[in-house]
């Protein structure tokens, strides 16, 4: 059966056989380069759609209907239009930095990607500290948006980007730490030893209470880093007209807006990774007819399936919740997430010090 | 107990929270919810909610007979002086004269379909149409004259 490993090895092997390792490399590299930009492009194309039909249908709307069949062109032609737009840079601004930010968000996105497990065997690079690294990368993407609100020289971008500073320095924390509870019961910070621990159960199953408990703050956390409602105070259509995005247009605004939907994407994809089991099946425990049969569904099916799931699952708290205020968000995080981050860990520990998971 | 009102705030919270979701499931998966019409496709068949507010009409009978007396009182509710009531004096058949309109003009171009005038009105003269294709190329055809050509008064409206 074809799977995305297969065809890696066949182009791996293709290119070894007729050119030296050097060469090999570097091609593989351009191809690898190549696939994660189209997927940047697709999934900007299918989350915008999405998107905007989830909200229709929660909003008791009909949503997009008009471009293409049943309104699935929406995005291709938003994008079209996007593209042909002038990137107007305000006389005000700090040139440089205001158009170097929209690419620096867009590089962090793109440098997240490579840990992610599309399908069994299928990564760009398993480094062995997978976890640590996108925590660290992740909370860079506050740097993009900082020197966005900065160098528009307007209050409005300014203002966007100082919450955004206070609101993912502070999730970042709970972020971690509840990624953290995962790395206890698991022992590894590796990506592909983390999905390999799950192959007799998901650890959201076999890790009792802590681990739901950390799932859910973690999913909090993240819709507060990837400044989605009801946690969008950086942008915050309402007050503050778009936030640090106020002065972009054209093309550089869609950077911002396809850097937003990669990150949704790639938090959800760490969230499907950590709790859900990555591409791995649905297992349970011994029941080795069930677990065969679930293997039959390709593993890459498995892992998108997942993190579409819990993009939905964002997506619906965004067209449910009413935006917080900065106060209601900075308590929220100290007052409560990080407490019950801290207690769930401990607890965590304890479990696996006496040996009570699975 | 500190510990025990933290906890049950946090309970408390994730349970609204809950119930806030289940109202959006509930409208995402089951789109006959949906209230949104393909309006140039459905011209024909339209169906208006009961309150949609189009424009103010004045309703006559077959004798072509309304309801208004005449009273200004649409015209004071009014916040954006829309209404304008012309007032003119009948001469009763045993001589005695009697107010009547003798136009109400109403300029729709600044209406805001706020229906303050229906509820001031002392006679249910006016009411609020479903009518919604209000464009012209002419900016004085907004301004109309409410009350029929020629219309008068009902009996027995005081």
């Amino acid at each position: 059966m074809p799977s995305f490993s297969h065809i890696a090895l066949l182009i791996h092997e293709w290119l070894s056989s007729h050119l030296n390792s050097t060469l090999t490399l570097t091609i593989e590299m351009v191809i690898a380069g190549v696939a994660v930009i189209s997927l940047f492009a697709v999934l900007g194309l299918v989350l915008v759609i999405m998107e905007r039909k989830v909200s229709a249908w929660m909003q008791i709307r009909l949503g997009p209907n008009r471009v293409g069949p049943r309104g699935m062109l929406q995005s291709l032609a938003d994008t079209l239009k996007l593209l042909v737009k002038e990137g107007l840079t305000p006389s005000g601004a700090d040139k440089f930095l205001f158009n170097l930010a929209p690419f620096i968000a867009m590089i962090i996105a793109m440098l997240l990607m490579a840990p992610i497990a599309f399908a069994k065997d299928f990564q760009l690079w398993d480094l062995n500290i997978g976890i640590l690294y996108v925590s660290a990368l992740s909370s860079v993407t506050v740097i993009s948006i900082l020197m966005a609100g900065w160098s528009s020289n307007n209050k409005f971008s300014l203002m966007g980007a100082m919450r955004s500073g206070a609101q993912i320095v502070s999730y970042e924390l709970s972020a971690g730490l509840s990624a953290l509870t995962i790395i206890v019961f698991t022992g590894s910070l590796q990506v592909s030893d983390i999905i390999r621990s799950q192959a007799n159960g998901w650890w959201i199953f076999k890790g009792h209470i802590p681990a739901l408990i950390a799932f859910i703050t973690f999913i909090i956390a993240v819709t507060a880093e990837t400044n989605r409602a009801p946690f969008d105070l950086a942008e915050a259509e309402s007050e503050l007209t778009a936030g640090f995005h106020t002065e972009y247009s054209g093309m550089k605004f869609a950077l911002f807006f396809l850097a937003e939907y990669v990150n949704v994407f790639i938090a959800c994809a760490i969230a499907a990774t950590l709790f859900l089991g990555g591409w791995m099946p649905f297992h349970v425990g011994t029941w080795h007819a069930f677990n065969h049969v679930m293997d039959y569904i390709p593993s890459s099916i498995w892992f998108f399936g997942k993190t579409f799931f819990l993009i939905f699952i964002i997506m619906w708290f965004r067209w449910t919740f009413p935006r917080l205020r900065i106060d209601q968000l900075l308590n929220l995080e100290w007052k409560y997430l990080l407490p019950i981050t801290m207690v769930n860990l401990l607890l965590t520990t304890a479990i696996v010090i006496l040996g009570w998971h699975f | 107990m500190g510990l025990i009102k933290y906890i049950k705030n946090v309970w408390s919270a994730l349970r609204s929270l809950a119930i806030g979701m289940r109202r959006t499931l509930y409208y995402f998966t089951h789109h006959k919810e949906i209230i949104t019409q393909q309006y140039p496709e459905n011209r024909d068949t339209l169906n208006l909610p009961e309150r949609f507010k189009g424009e103010v009409v004045m309703p006559h009978n077959e004798q072509n007979e309304h309801r208004c007396t005449g009273c200004t009182a649409c015209e004071l509710a009014c916040p954006n002086g829309t209404i304008k009531v012309i007032t003119k004096f009948d001469v009763n058949p045993d001589g005695k004269k009697k107010k009547a309109i003798d136009k109400l003009v109403y300029h729709l171009e600044l209406c805001t379909m706020c229906n303050l005038c229906i509820e001031a009105c002392p006679s249910d003269a006016i009411k609020m149409a479903q009518t919604f294709e209000h464009s012209v190329y002419d900016r004085s055809q907004l301004t109309k004259i409410l009350n029929n050509p020629g219309s008068k008064i009902m009996d027995g409206v005081e």
